[in-house]
């Protein structure tokens, strides 16, 4: 048994699971450490109370600007784009009724990649029309097109998945041709961004994340509860009064979105929006779905903001973009996993 | 978590009740339709040598074999688009070899060596190559990208025969989806270290056999006709496998034997097709397809068809790409990307989506 914890005011009433807030606290800890470490780590060591001195005003011009100006923001970017990646792969694996899905498998990064890359290889990127604003445009897209290509009377799991497998190779065919077309350093800079990178992040990435999330989480939290009604089938579903493809498309446009504006703060980090639902799900046990969607946010968090920072210490002076470094700890995990899911049946 | 009552499970309808629906359902007709097939595939030679960003005239075409005068039309038919040819005729042929293969092994619709992750397996082994020992030539790509072939297509048995049910087809797309993206992933992460490794790597990718060298065609013919003879002679025991494997069993084959010879057979035409021209997807997924629609279940005919058909897919795909985007070129791999992905889709979006 769960237990948990009511809270009502006048116009608002949640249940809380006390398991999904300790796990809660658990996380928000260990990421305020490695946001700590994080800001006090690099060429220019800085004491961790020194950090947090500076933080609340204290501190010399120097400590100020790397703290205020680099690394604030880039770990900042670095949270908010994983608890984005966390969620958006939970809702895509409950949606698909599937633990092998991700939005990296089923073209949603793909399509941002492509709008993205096409930018940076062939376009002006100090146009109307900055690298951001093509990969959340790409995403949308091909979140719609993927939307109306797997449409038949209703979005089936199994059916968005394998759709969403052909948009993607698609894409990438794309995405690869892009590369023939233009100069090697534009191509190389591509590269960069196409493997994700937290590099020269600044204020201007964290803000519209923040504001996007601001908006999203709210929003991906309250949709949990029929999240949760659509696991037991469509049938069962609706016979709980759940409008199921209403319900789906706002799921899923959730989903999308938040993949698109995690995308294009940080490019497609691989594998995040895979592997932080998988742990949340492990460590939260017998917990609900909508109970995991938090948990998997905050593991996301976790998870990028400490590839950032293996990537930038263990490599030192030059450092490796975070997505190569998720991509080498997600690997072998990975593998076992989808070993596991198939001996489960639980893939289809 | 549960899968719904969306499975598709196996359901073989008997193999007469099948060969009804083709559209070439005598043994005349078939042998008929192959001669069409071969007279087609030589049109698309021919046009594959006389189209370009020069058009020449046929009569000229000949006359370079005939009588050849030095002029700039015989040197570029000879020189340029007859090797071009040359790899387009035997990449393609042993693309769709494989497809037919895979698909008749796995008793699935979907496999095929672009999305399933084999190529980009080879790709991974080439990017290796190039960046840890510093390979540059072009022939020697081809064994790396055998080896890498062969390690993907392991894996991915491994990986998606687990389980209730061994491969079915959902099973078998989604984990070779799976594998595929944490190899690009892999690949694209040695890329972002070293500039030199994606100069060479980039043009490679993308797949085509517009300035290949012939040389590599040569190095790779002893593997992709292996790869051939397999998938010729295997006909038979792929028809018995398609009946299921109890009833392949009763009657007297060894369903290992004919996984491990066809798996062999596979790689063998696969890795050659990615040494010679790079990764191509789709054809493999196409060509058999369209097969069975000729000639309806029987893997005695549906392979020679698919060698045949992936030949012309991929001269026509070749030759499309050579009008289609003037003064430029389309890569191969494009066109067959651009025209194979919907045709993917469309399988996948029919109701049924029945093991073969």
């Amino acid at each position: 048994m769960t237990r948990r914890v009511t809270v009502r005011t006048q116009s608002i009433s949640l249940r809380l699971d006390m398991r999904v807030l300790g796990l809660l606290g658990a996380l928000g800890v260990a990421t305020l450490l490695a946001l700590t470490l994080s800001v006090g780590r690099g060429d220019f060591p800085i004491a961790p109370l020194e950090v947090l001195s500076t933080l609340t005003g204290a501190g010399d011009e120097a400590t100020r600007f790397v703290v205020l100006e680099l690394r604030l923001p880039r770990a900042l970017t670095a949270v908010l784009t994983g608890i984005a990646l966390g969620i958006a792969g939970a809702i895509f694996q409950d949606l698909a009724r599937n633990p092998l899905v991700s939005p990296d498998i089923i073209g949603i990064s793909a399509g941002a990649s492509f709008a993205a890359v096409s930018l940076i290889v062939l376009g002006d990127t100090s146009g109307v029309i900055s690298v951001p604003l093509a990969a959340l445009g790409g995403a949308i897209a091909a979140g719609v097109a993927l939307y109306l290509l797997a449409w038949r009377g209703g979005v089936q799991g199994y059916r968005l998945v394998l759709v969403g497998i052909g948009v993607a190779a698609l894409l990438h065919a794309g995405i690869d041709y892009v590369f023939t077309r233009g100069q090697i350093f534009q191509v190389a800079e591509a590269y960069v961004w196409l493997v994700g990178s937290l590099n020269a992040r600044g204020w201007e990435h964290v803000w519209p994340l923040a504001g996007a999330l601001a908006v999203l989480l709210p929003l991906a939290l309250a949709l949990g509860r029929q999240l949760e009604v659509l696991q037991l089938g469509d049938d069962v579903a609706r016979a709980l009064g759940i409008g199921v493809e209403r319900a789906r498309l706002a799921l899923l446009a959730v989903a999308v979105v938040l993949t698109g504006i995690a995308v294009s703060a940080a490019g497609p980090i691989a594998f995040v929006a895979f592997i932080a639902p998988h742990i949340a799900r492990r460590i939260c046990g017998t917990v609900s779905p909508s109970g995991v969607l938090p948990v998997a946010a905050a593991t996301g968090a976790l998870l990028v903001l400490s590839a950032d920072l293996i990537g930038r210490l263990a490599f030192a002076p030059n450092g490796v973009p975070v997505g190569i470094v998720t991509a080498i700890i997600a690997a072998p995990y990975f593998l076992l996993l989808l070993r596991r899911a198939n001996l489960l049946g639980a893939t289809g | 978590m549960t899968q719904g009552a969306v499975e598709p499970r196996a359901s073989t309808p008997p193999a007469t009740a099948r060969s009804r629906t083709a559209l070439l359902p005598s043994a005349r007709g078939r042998v008929l339709g192959l001669c069409a097939a071969l007279v087609a595939l030589l049109a698309c030679a021919v046009g594959s040598l006389a189209i370009g960003s020069l058009g020449i005239p046929i009569g000229e075409v000949l006359a370079a074999f005939t009588a050849f005068d030095d002029s700039d039309a015989h040197v570029i038919v000879t020189e340029l688009r007859l090797p071009r040819t040359l790899i387009g005729l035997v990449v393609g042929g042993a693309l769709g070899a494989a497809g037919a293969l895979m698909q008749g092994v796995t008793r699935n619709p979907l496999a095929e060596p672009g999305i399933l992750g084999i190529n980009a397996g080879a790709s991974f082994a080439v990017v290796l190559a190039i960046f840890v020992l510093g390979v540059s030539s072009v022939a020697l790509y081809a064994w790396f990208a055998l080896l890498g072939a062969g390690l993907a297509a392991l894996m991915l048995y491994a990986l998606a025969g687990a389980g209730r049910g061994g491969a079915t087809p959902i099973k078998l797309a989604l984990s070779g989806a799976v594998l595929n993206a944490l190899l690009v992933a892999l690949t694209s992460a040695v890329l972002t270290f070293d500039t030199e490794t994606l100069e060479q790597f980039r043009f490679w990718i993308v797949g085509s056999i517009a300035g290949r060298d012939t040389g590599v065609l040569l190095s790779v013919a002893p593997f992709l006709g292996a790869g051939l003879i397999i998938a010729l002679l295997a006909g038979r025991r792929l028809n018995a496998l398609a009946l299921g494997e109890d009833v392949a069993r009763s009657l007297g084959q060894s369903v290992g034997r004919t996984r491990a010879a066809s798996g062999a057979g596979f790689v063998l035409l696969a890795g050659g097709a990615v040494a010679a021209a790079g990764p191509i997807s789709f054809v493999g997924l196409t060509v058999p397809h369209v097969a069975r629609a000729l000639v309806g279940p029987d893997y005695r005919w549906i392979v020679p068809y698919s060698i045949v058909l992936g030949a012309i897919l991929l001269l026509i795909s070749d030759v499309l790409g050579r009008v289609a985007a003037p003064p430029g070129e389309l890569q191969v791999g494009i066109v067959t990307a651009i025209l194979g992905a919907p045709f993917f889709i469309w399988l996948v979006r029919r109701r049924r989506l029945a093991s073969l």
